[in-house]
């Protein structure tokens, strides 16, 4: 509950803050909409008993006064038409701000977030927040906002106007609206737990179902149809069955109130003219009256934020969700040394705003003095230990030296802790202990965007971008000229495919590149890893969808892009890693053989079982 | 994904009546529902006829109880409210109730019948749509429809009838006043259309910009390590920031325009409330009227125009589910492709293949060829290995044989007879295909085995397993064969769920087998000891080996090398060695590489 408050207070800050005025107008013209609304309901009430009735009894009625009075009425009327249009149209404005503001702050968070968080949330979670969660949102902001105001001002008006006319008749009513209170919160925690439940049973819905239209064509081949038909039935039956019932008290609760309403209305009549026979409490007959249109208006918005409540409980769920991501910890960064071109001058390292082609490393230290170091793709691990949950310890003592333009290979089997490694390497994630140098540097004082810089990578995974086969390549560089985006792609060979595209490298993208095969998504990836130029490439498992003969192709590409740079490889295809300068085998996060292919061989250790195919690598 | 959806709309705005059309086809899905649909109705009406009642009794518990004092009155029709009231409360009950069973039982219905026609769909029905955007479709979709269904069964009854009604017991009590409605209805119901008009493109708009916003999600967290690794957040953000900025300025432009709703309204009843008490005020000191029915006429109006209301809300709540509606319809719309022909044959003879001047494009158009001018024939137990580089249309040949796609132009035949002529379902009993994107289900280990033959015996998995040389590691799991297999697979290794694939495919006892790059995570001796099992236990299954390893392929008794989607070469490895370049290229590049040893 506590928190449920926390939260609510949290969106009211969103709400409020960069539109203070606006929203103080907003509520200005509530007000104002909801007094001319409750003068409204009085209105016929003065009507009769002011003018119709006396002119009743007037011989020769005199309309003037009448008149007056309904167009003072018809003034007091258009101002609440025209608050009311003002209101809604700022609060228009106010509710897609801030909702532009959630998604851009959410998203903009997101972006700091460490790999971790990535790792362990599912991607239809985090999408969820964008749209389910925005969305329902979105409806509380600009409706149920608005209306809970409105409610309860016009709450509050009506009540301060029962209790001006008549107290006794006054305490009738709330009571009776106590006893709609109770009902509505009976009806509204029955449909609540339903809801709950639909959305559990859409979720394991959901989950059938991505799991089997993602297996679809498998599904075909086995002929399985008639199964999955039977299982899916068994699901969508238990989704009705909630989803009836929680629609099912949703609905019941209008016609309740409703009803309610109306025998309170009889139950005021009743009494009220009871009392007012026997003369109790100084009850009128026109005051009864004008108390039973009171009264009206006393449980209309009482109903209204009752239907209201479903949804605000669910916006404030999806609130909660959003703010959860928004509370996650951001990537840590207190790096200071940067990346800089620079030019070499008598031995001399410069720094420059030219793009050199040179880079160094810009270290400030404690006296005020900065040193620069030429940036060369020297890494070093001392005895790191390295653990994704604290305790389970994936690498212990890895001790690795890569010189400059080596090609270290890292070969064994899944969750050996390859991967590992070049995760630590561009501080995806950091180490729990030991050290890691980069050019000499402790690689934490390097600033993460800027050590990434100095970084290529291509992963198995390709990922492409919706936009041009350009676009793409120019992802590793932005200010990547199309020549520089030719020339990469001729490094990595993918050129020649990609000019066979219909409209070559203007050829649009889309759904991750669905249209190209695995091979030629994975050389546009090479191609984006070329025109960033780094001094340090990782290509983890880069080539394995790639057939051999390609694959041919694409090394030589790959030699040209490898040469002068240090590279780290990850393969299971033993082809791949064969001509590295040293290869270090993997097992369960030990370094258990390194040398070169013909050393590794002569040991006959694991590295040689492995090549010779006795040992399986996934 | 929306490019599918907008051939689709373009293919059906020549067609006038296409929303007709779709409306009838999904209203079909109602089926058992339909009772409660008009129950929902039936009870909807009597809700209102009693709403409409009470007001009026509630004038003449003014005029002639509380107004004059007279009690017994008072009581009289307090007690006839109350039966009202109560009656109106049953009925309300009784709606909301079979309307919730109505509009949950038709989104079960719908979301049943897309189902169903999804898994009737061929492999090129498949290709079109993404599973994202099927799942959308059963979810949130369906559950669009079932609230837009619901709103039409309960107030798109409620409010023309509440407007009928109101209306006639306004003429009862005056005629004359009821005459202000005929000239303020039209006004507010011109109102409203131009608004939803206006506002209705604008809506559209921002649904297909929200598509673009999560796509741009989407490809963020599946490329968060890209984006990571390049340093782009700062460009990622700026490509959000556009879209979102796009979302904000289409929303505030057309909530704004649906802002004009409310007042609207309020001008409507206002201007009416003064209207009617301005000429009621006469009428009663005329005495041709009462102060109980000027009330009642001041309820009535609300009524009325609160009926209005209504109807501009379902409206939008239509526009908003005719987009899901479209959605779904695209899918219950979509014909498969495949069928049986008439009097399909229901046997394999055997295991051979024909191909004779196969051609395949998958968009089914012969300029976009894929494979060309196929011919090939294969005896019955043959081992066919087939080689080729990365889009050279080897899983595109092989698909033809379990009929997975149909021909562009040529015959395919399996035991002499082209398989167009087969059941469809025997076919593929018969050619069992180790698709190369494999995929385990949740379930354990036995559960995944018997989709190759549900009443598969212990013993017959147990062999299969063997043969797929997976028998051995599957005993090595604490659970045996009663391990429970992760979404996916993610609990085993590449290598051990391509055999669990293999050994699942062997479960058919198929005529012919076809593994696609099936054992490409598998290592070299364990790959050479599944072959050889084939070779000794199952010598008369014809058997299709796609590989990348040369290894893999070269004891097979022909060999065919595929190349830019056609057959480059078709012989035993030693013949191709001698004249084939391209496989004297594959088998160097993969000596070189280490990964054949002489």
């Amino acid at each position: 509950m506590n928190k449920k408050k926390g939260t609510l207070r949290r969106l009211m800050k969103y709400v409020t803050a960069g539109h203070k005025l606006q929203f103080l107008i907003v509520l200005v013209c509530i007000l104002i909409s909801a007094v001319a609304n409750v003068a409204g309901s009085m209105f016929i009430q003065v009507l009769i008993d002011d003018y119709i009735s006396p002119l009743l009894l007037d011989p020769s009625p005199v309309f003037t006064g009448l008149l007056k009075a309904i167009l003072i009425m018809g003034m007091i009327y258009l101002t609440g038409v025209v608050s009311t249009l003002c209101y809604n149209r700022l609060m228009v404005t106010i509710s897609q701000n801030v909702l532009k503001d959630i998604r851009d702050n959410m998203f903009d968070h997101m972006q700091e977030l460490p790999i971790k968080y990535f790792d362990t949330h599912s991607h239809g979670d985090v999408m969820s927040h964008y749209t389910n969660d925005t969305d329902t949102l979105r409806q509380m902001i600009s409706q149920s906002i608005p209306q809970l105001f409105n409610s309860v001002i016009t709450v509050a008006a009506v009540l301060c106007a029962m209790i001006v006319m008549s107290i006794p008749l006054t305490i009738l009513v709330l009571l009776c609206v106590a006893v709609m209170l109770v009902v509505v919160r009976k009806v509204a925690g029955k449909s609540g737990t339903h809801f709950v439940k639909q959305q559990q049973a859409l979720g394991k819905m959901n989950g059938f179902i991505e799991e089997m239209i993602g297996g679809q064509k498998v599904v075909k081949v086995f002929c399985h149809e008639e199964k999955a038909k039977k299982e899916f039935d068994g699901l969508n039956e238990s989704l009705f069955e909630n989803a009836y019932k929680a629609n099912k008290f949703a609905n019941i609760m209008g016609p309740i109130m409703n009803n309610l309403g109306n025998l309170q209305y009889v139950l005021i009549a009743v009494l009220g003219g009871a009392m007012s026979i026997i003369g109790f409490g100084g009850i009128s007959l026109g005051m009864i009256a004008s108390f039973l249109q009171l009264s009206k208006s006393f449980s209309q918005p009482i109903n209204q934020i009752s239907q209201q409540m479903n949804s605000i409980v669910m916006a404030l769920a999806g609130a909660q969700r959003i703010f959860d991501l928004m509370d996650e910890e951001p990537e840590q960064d207190d790096g200071y040394v940067t990346l800089v071109n620079a030019i070499l001058e008598n031995g001399q390292l410069t720094e420059t705003t030219e793009h050199t082609g040179i880079w160094a490393w810009k270290h400030p230290h404690g006296d005020g003095t900065v040193t620069y170091t030429r940036v060369q793709g020297d890494v070093r691990f001392f005895d790191v230990d390295f653990a994704y949950d604290p305790g389970k310890t994936i690498l212990h003592n890895v001790t690795l030296y890569a010189q400059p333009g080596q090609k270290v290979a890292f070969v064994g089997a899944t969750g050996a802790g390859k991967t590992t490694i070049t995760n630590l390497i561009n501080r995806f994630y950091d180490i729990e202990d030991g050290k890691i140098r980069y050019d000499g540097i402790n690689i934490n004082k390097i600033k993460k965007s800027d050590l990434r810089r100095s970084l290529g990578i291509v992963l198995q995974e390709t990922n492409l971008f919706t936009g041009t086969v350009k676009e793409n390549i120019r992802y590793g560089k932005l200010d990547a000229t199309d020549e520089e985006i030719i020339r990469a792609a001729k490094l990595a060979n993918a050129d020649e495919f990609i000019r066979m595209l219909p409209n070559g490298y203007d050829t649009q993208l889309s759904g991750n590149g669905a249209n190209l095969s695995q091979g030629q998504r994975q050389l546009i990836a090479i191609a984006r890893a070329a025109v960033a130029d780094p001094p340090v490439m990782i290509l983890d498992e880069a080539t394995s969808s790639i057939d051999t003969r390609t694959e041919s192709i694409v090394a030589q590409g790959m030699d040209g892009l490898m040469h002068g740079r240090t590279v780290f490889v990850i393969a299971h295809r033993l082809s791949t890693v064969r001509n590295s300068d040293v290869i270090m085998v993997l097992e369960l996060g030990r370094i258990i053989e390194r040398g070169t292919h013909e050393q590794l061989i002569d040991e006959k250790g694991k590295y040689y079982q492995l090549y010779t195919g006795a040992f399986e690598l996934e | 994904m929306w490019s599918e959806s907008e051939t689709y709309f373009r293919k059906f705005e020549t067609e006038k009546d296409w929303s007709v059309v779709m409306i009838k086809r999904l209203a079909a899905c109602v089926r058992e529902y339909k009772k409660d649909s008009i129950l929902t109705s039936v009870t909807v009406t009597f809700e209102v006829l009693m709403e409409v009642i009470i007001p009026f009794f509630m004038a003449f518990l003014i005029d002639e109880g509380i107004n004059v004092g007279n009690i017994s009155n008072i009581y009289k029709y307090g007690a006839m409210l109350v039966v009202f009231a109560l009656l109106a409360l049953l009925c309300g009950v009784l709606a909301g109730k079979y309307a919730a069973r109505a509009s949950a039982g038709f989104a079960k219905n719908l979301r049943r019948d897309v189902f169903y026609r999804v898994q009737n769909f061929s492999f090129s029905n498949i290709d079109k749509y993404s599973t994202a955007g099927i799942v959308t479709r059963l979810t949130t979709d369906i559950t669009n429809i079932q609230n837009a269904y619901q709103m039409i069964i309960r107030i798109a009854v409620r409010a023309p009838l509440m407007l009928i009604f109101s209306l006639i017991m306004t003429f009862t009590i005056n005629s004359r006043l009821a005459v202000i409605f005929l000239g303020v209805v039209p006004v507010l119901a011109l109102g409203l259309y131009l608004i939803i008009r206006y506002a209705h493109p604008i809506f559209k708009r921002v649904f297909k910009t929200y598509d673009r916003l999560n796509n741009v999600v989407q490809e963020n967290l599946l490329g968060i390590r890209v984006v990571k690794s390049y340093v782009r957040e700062e460009h990622e953000k700026k490509k959000f920031n556009e879209v979102s900025d796009s979302i904000y300025r289409d929303f505030t432009k057309a909530e704004k325009t649906i802002a004009y709703n409310m007042p609207l309204m309020q001008l409507c009843v206002y201007s009416t409330i003064l209207l009617i008490s301005w000429l009621s005020a006469k009428m009663i000191v005329a005495s041709t009227m009462t102060t109980g029915q000027l009330t009642s006429l001041i309820s009535y109006t609300l009524q009325i125009l609160m009926s209005l209301m209504m109807v501009s809300m379902i409206l939008v709540m239509i526009t908003i589910a005719r987009t899901s509606a479209e959605r779904i319809d695209e899918i219950l719309q979509e014909q498969s492709d495949l069928h049986n022909g008439p009097n399909p044959v229901r046997k394999v003879p055997n295991g051979a293949v024909q191909f004779e001047n196969v051609s395949f494009s998958y968009a089914k158009s012969k300029e976009k060829l894929c494979l060309h001018q196929v011919n090939l024939d294969i005896k019955s137990g043959q081992t066919i290995g087939i080689i080729g580089g990365t889009g050279s249309a080897k899983t595109t040949l092989v698909q033809l044989i379990p009929r997975l796609y149909d021909v562009t132009e040529g015959t395919v035949k399996v035991g002499g007879i082209d398989v167009r002529q087969y059941d469809v379902e025997t076919l593929r009993n018969e050619v069992a295909m180790v698709l190369q994107k494999n995929t385990l289900f949740s379930g354990t280990i036995k559960e995944n085995l018997r989709w190759g033959n549900e009443s598969a015996t212990d013993e017959e998995m147990i062999h299969a397993c063997k043969l797929a040389q997976a028998d051995e590691f599957i005993r090595s799991f604490p659970d045996s064969y009663d391990t429970y297999i992760e979404q996916g697979g993610a609990n085993v290794s590449g290598g051990q769920k391509q055999r669990l694939c293999i050994a699942r495919a062997l479960l058919k006892k198929p005529k012919i087998l076809i593994l696609d790059d099936s054992t490409s995570a598998v290592d070299m001796k364990t790959d050479a000891l599944i072959r050889r099992a084939f070779q000794e236990q199952i010598p008369n299954t014809t058997k299709f080996i796609i590989a990348q390893r040369i290894s893999s392929v070269e004891d097979a008794d022909r060999i065919i090398v595929m190349d830019n989607g056609g057959i480059n070469g078709f012989g035993t490895h030693e013949e191709l060695m001698r004249d084939n370049a391209i496989y004297q290229e594959v088998y160097t590049s993969q000596v070189k590489g280490g990964i054949i040893h002489e």
